[in-house]
């Protein structure tokens, strides 16, 4: 088995006049959850699409499971399932109908695919709505049915694009429940988000992208401690955080930056002191010019 | 709980993916009734029009509906193969195509089952377009042969315009552009033998009538019915299929695979 899953060298894409990959170096370590962290346009979705071969890159190797996705698609397509970003589900067939397509298509024999399909709706709570379709089902449910036909030929790697981007808290909870229990199957997960607390609750490591370069790979607390030491929060009036600062936590720092800080904002303005969190690296690395002073100090 | 392990399986073959997305595509089609009543209510509105409001203007002998049964088949062959445009473009702008694509599979399938589904559809159109057409006063004067010649011929139109139709489905942007594209086609019919002889029209015009492809279609399907020559229609109308056939396959081929580079 290969020690990383996932190597990427160099990659870069360009859509037209516009680059949207500008040289992406990482590797994912075979049975680990990695999540690629940023904003809306970073790129996301164009490397994820790159991995599972349905885009080719302009310049570059990439390879999943030890093979190329270029000059060997087909070995990387038996090695992949894609759960992409918009549910990936037909939706004017069933749940059993979707999951029974797909197992069907995988190469199983009708009987195999029935046992199938009755299985993954149990482990994904489905039964009940079996033979409803896919139409009629919640953001949730769909995720979940989802997810399900990903599962459908258990292939060693999977890409989730934005997991549970539009969900409540409920049933992504739910979700992280069954990407976790994936990992201890073994296999390795390849997720997108927007959301910090997702990358800081599944991830072994995360990679920070922004304009189409990765402004910062590590595991989350790696990620934290480049911010620094402690975060001054300026809470205004109306208990509305104002500004957070980051410092290293020394007491020269914090005193210098509040000394500043004090010319700038209302005599009453409160400061509390806390931890970084992934918040606070995310601002600090994705925003631009403006703030590289903050992410300076 | 990993269970079994599904690493050594082949993927489908070509023709069982094909028949998985055939399968599909035909229960969408089941699924989708507002098209399915569509499908069948058309070719009868168009066969009471064109018999009982059009007929008596165009053929006060009452003898039009020999004339014009080939005509409405094709019409409504048309009509019902348009959707093939709508139902391609949808599945393209769709996250279910994505998926179909990083399967080890032969993702063409998922038109291919469009275009049998389109087939199916569009054969059970004629069928009631011919029973309607027999219960109005069509008599057709064919051999068990010539019914399959003319079957035949009307499949195979069939199958050139559902690929055209996928085409255009590829290459439009959403659904609905695909819908618009689509609607040019639904006029060819109009513009040759299959209302009206080609020879009541303006001279520039039946330069054009004579010579688009629906006509010798028309020409061959009518002669195959009724008691017409066929002559030199049956092999231009074949020769034209073929022609048009060849460039729609290699036209989607090339669309759907450009497709998967772009997004």
């Amino acid at each position: 088995m290969n020690k990383h899953a996932i190597e990427v060298k160099g990659l870069r894409k360009r859509f037209g006049s516009q680059i949207v990959l500008d040289g992406i170096d990482l590797a994912v370590e075979t049975g680990t959850i990695f999540a690629l962290l940023g904003p809306n346009g970073a790129g996301k979705t164009t490397l994820i699409n790159i991995l599972s071969t349905l885009v080719a890159p302009d310049e570059g190797t990439a390879t999943v499971a030890g093979r190329d996705v270029v000059k060997e698609r087909d070995e990387v397509k038996r090695a992949i399932s894609l759960t992409g970003q918009f549910a990936a589900v037909d939706e004017a067939l069933t749940a059993e109908e979707n999951l029974n397509m797909i197992a069907r298509l995988s190469g199983f024999n009708s009987r195999e695919a029935r046992a199938r399909t009755a299985g993954l709706l149990k482990r994904f709570d489905l039964t009940a709505s079996a033979k409803k379709r896919v139409k009629t089902y919640s953001g949730g449910m769909r995720r979940r049915i989802d997810l399900a036909i990903s599962l459908v030929a258990e292939r060693p790697v999977l890409f989730l694009d934005e997991p549970t981007t539009g969900l409540d808290t409920l049933s992504r909870r739910a979700l992280w429940e069954i990407i976790l229990d994936l990992k201890k199957q073994g296999i390795t997960i390849f997720l997108t988000t927007q959301y910090l607390e997702e990358a800081d609750q599944l991830a072994d490591r995360i990679a920070v992208i922004a304009g189409g370069r990765v402004v910062a790979n590590g595991t989350a607390g790696e990620l934290k401690a480049r911010v620094g030491g402690e975060v001054l929060e300026l809470i205004g009036g109306d208990d509305g955080v104002l500004r957070t600062v980051p410092t290293d936590g020394s007491i020269q720092d914090v005193r210098r930056t509040l000394s500043e800080l004090a010319l700038l904002y209302p005599q009453d303005t409160r400061v509390s002191i806390r931890k970084p969190s992934l918040d606070d690296v995310f601002v600090a690395l994705t925003t631009t010019a403006g703030s590289k002073e903050v992410s300076a100090r | 709980m990993r269970t079994t392990d599904y690493s050594a399986l082949q993927p489908a073959s070509l023709a069982a993916t094909n028949a998985v997305f055939i399968g599909r595509s035909i229960r969408l089609s089941l699924r989708n009734v507002e098209a399915l009543i569509m499908a069948i209510v058309l070719p009868v509105m168009l066969m009471l029009l064109f018999t009982y409001v059009f007929g008596g203007a165009l053929d006060p002998g009452g003898d039009y509906v020999n004339y014009v049964v080939p005509g409405i088949i094709l019409l409504c062959a048309g009509y019902g193969s348009a959707s093939t445009a709508v139902d391609v473009a949808t599945d393209m702008t769709n996250g279910i195509i994505d998926r179909f694509r990083t399967m080890p599979i032969r993702s063409l399938g998922v038109v291919i089952g469009h275009v049998a589904a389109s087939l199916f559809r569009n054969l059970v159109a004629t069928g009631v377009v011919i029973g309607v057409a027999l219960l109005l006063g069509f008599r057709p004067s064919a051999s068990f042969l010539e019914w399959l010649g003319a079957l035949g011929l009307i499949a195979l139109f069939i199958l050139v315009l559902t690929w055209l139709y996928a085409a255009i489905g590829l290459v439009a942007g959403t659904p609905a552009a695909a819908s618009g594209y689509g609607f040019i086609l639904l006029f060819l019919p109009y513009l040759s033998s299959a209302f009206v002889p080609t020879n009541t029209m303006p001279g520039w015009l039946q330069g054009v009538a004579d010579h688009q492809p629906i006509t010798p279609v028309i020409e061959a399907i009518r002669g195959l019915l009724t008691d017409g020559p066929v002559g030199s229609n049956g092999w231009l109308a074949v020769g034209w299929c073929a022609i048009i056939l060849l460039i729609a396959f290699v036209w989607s081929s090339w669309a759907f695979r450009r497709k998967a580079g772009r997004r």
